[in-house]
């Protein structure tokens, strides 16, 4: 599902944020991508949604290399990808349905069609019922969750999760990572990247490790084929 | 997409547009303000150059052509000539001058009657006093009668009292030239303040078009609620302009019929008319949806969301 082929980023301000990272994630599966802050994990995931470009090296999506894709093909295919933020990202004078509401918007759904979809999104994250509550108006967690909403409501195949625990107490941590794990085990592909060791522990699940740009572990998945077909 | 989700997503965006608009009441009254005046001055400087040229087909009444016959000419032959030059093409009425009518006139008016006295014979000619057809009353025609009357044999001269006529036609011509020049500069004014209020909008809602974009939101999309503002904010600076004029119009109807009649005419002022109001909102639409898909095209393309 998502491939990585000796890439590098460099930036331009000269900083090396990934060198030569080689990983296969296959479709369904829930990979942790751990390591220090600055390690590269969010560059990584930047790549991956096409928010920067590598310097080096192949970035292939769906079995498609990504670096050539053309500025005009960018917004669809990062309708293919449920992004979730650590600052959650959400419009604030907008109402949680309109939050959850915008990836089906852009993509140009009918209406009653974004109005089902919305609720079901909002129902697997526990919220249906707040709809018309401002962003504000929710606690941190809620808030968290309303960006995982978001991100699952376009039923993306891959879901890229930066730091999404990073703000929540660690029973809250858990409860957005076993959603996690419950998207994962209906085919939807999840990389998140964390510092966030505890939590990561809990479950039974690849982890990626990034240590000055270098992948130290977990790259070589034993057999890609196998989960790719799983 | 289909067509009634498309047309769904415009109805979005303008509705959107609106609802913002509404919502800074005072910034989007300023702006409306702004943009209608700068729409109004060309439009009141249409209107008045087309007022003017109707009103001199009015002022025709005023003018007229007096032609002098030679001393040899009689008056029984000046009176059969009055009667061809009635038949004439853009010719209204001839009023024929006898020699001794001219004389008595000349005496009553001009305070040389004593002098007159002393002439031996009356010095003056017999005159047809020619008053054109109101629709022959433009500089041309007016030069045409004036060529046909002076090639007959009987005549010595004709004086026309139209130069001010032609003075005024010329006015007018520059007055047009006015119009245009006046259009492009407050046209690309109007642009100007579309432009940069869509520009300060956007920077406004940067962050909104940043996560617009992450989620896939196509350029397309973002620019198009923009682009229903500008049109919007050209559609209300025509509709102010309009009223503006139409005010304008109404207070200055009644001193302009007045000042016509004193010369003779039945002219009244008109406010803006079918083509003209077309132009005016289809213009200050066109501008505004323009100036803000220029100021989109430049802004937006810097906008890329840095998760």
């Amino acid at each position: 599902m998502i491939q990585f082929e000796r890439v590098s980023k460099r930036y331009p301000n000269g900083r090396e944020a990934l060198t030569n990272v080689d990983f296969f994630v296959g479709r369904g599966e829930l990979v942790f991508i751990t390591g220090r802050s600055g390690a590269g994990k969010s560059t990584l995931l930047k790549l991956i949604a096409l928010l920067e470009r590598p310097s080096r090296g192949t970035v292939s999506v769906n079995g498609h290399s990504i670096g050539g894709l053309h500025a005009r093909h960018i917004p669809a295919f990062r309708r293919q990808i449920g992004m979730v933020f650590q600052d959650h990202k959400l419009l604030a004078d907008r109402p949680v349905f309109d939050n959850v509401a915008l990836p089906l918007v852009v993509a140009g759904a009918p209406l009653k069609e974004i109005d089902k979809r919305v609720r079901a999104a909002l129902d697997q994250v526990g919220l249906l019922g707040k709809e018309r509550m401002l962003p504000v108006e929710l606690s941190v967690g809620e808030q968290q969750r309303v960006g995982i909403a978001r991100a699952i409501v376009g039923k993306p195949p891959i879901i890229v999760a930066d730091e999404p625990t990073g703000n929540l107490d660690p029973d809250l941590a858990l409860e957005v990572m076993r959603l996690f794990k419950r998207f994962s085990e209906v085919g939807v592909t999840v990389l998140v990247a964390t510092h966030d060791l505890h939590v990561v522990r809990e479950f039974v699940s690849r982890e990626i490790t990034l240590s000055g740009g270098q992948l130290t572990a977990g790259g070589a998945d034993p057999l890609p084929s196998l989960v790719a077909s799983r | 997409m289909t067509p009634a989700t498309l047309v769904t997503r415009h109805t979005q965006a303008l509705l959107g547009a609106l609802g913002r608009l509404v919502r800074a009441p005072l910034a989007t009254v300023l702006t409306l303000l702004v943009i209608g005046l700068a729409l109004a001055l060309p439009a009141a400087l249409g209107m008045l150059v087309r007022n003017a040229q109707s009103a001199t087909g009015g002022f025709g009444r005023a003018i007229d052509m007096s032609i002098y016959l030679r001393s040899s000419v009689p008056l029984a032959r000046a009176r059969q000539l009055a009667v061809e030059a009635r038949a004439v093409h853009g010719v209204a009425s001839v009023q024929v001058i006898s020699a001794a009518e001219g004389l008595r006139q000349l005496r009553k008016y001009s305070g040389f009657g004593a002098a007159l006295d002393a002439l031996p014979s009356n010095p003056l000619p017999n005159v047809l006093r020619v008053v054109p057809e109101p629709r022959s009353s433009a500089a041309a025609a007016l030069e045409q009668l004036q060529r046909t009357f002076a090639r007959w044999p009987e005549v010595r001269m004709v004086q026309l009292d139209a130069q001010w006529v032609m003075r005024f036609d010329a006015m007018l011509a520059v007055l047009h030239r006015l119009v245009s020049i006046a259009a492009i500069l407050f046209g690309a004014g109007v642009l100007a303040v579309i432009g940069n209020t869509i520009r300060l909008e956007i920077l406004n809602r940067r962050a909104e078009i940043e996560v617009t974009k992450l989620v896939g939101g196509s350029n397309a999309f973002v620019r198009r609620p923009f682009l229903y503002t500008g049109m919007i904010y050209g559609l209300g600076g025509a509709l102010l302009a309009w009223l503006v004029l139409e005010g304008a119009v109404l207070d200055l109807r009644a001193p302009v019929a007045h000042l016509a009649q004193l010369y003779g005419s039945a002219f009244t002022l008109n406010g803006l008319e079918g083509r003209e109001l077309a132009a005016l909102f289809g213009g200050g639409m066109a501008l505004g949806w323009l100036g803000a898909w220029i100021s989109a095209h430049r802004h937006l393309r810097g906008i890329e969301p840095r998760a």
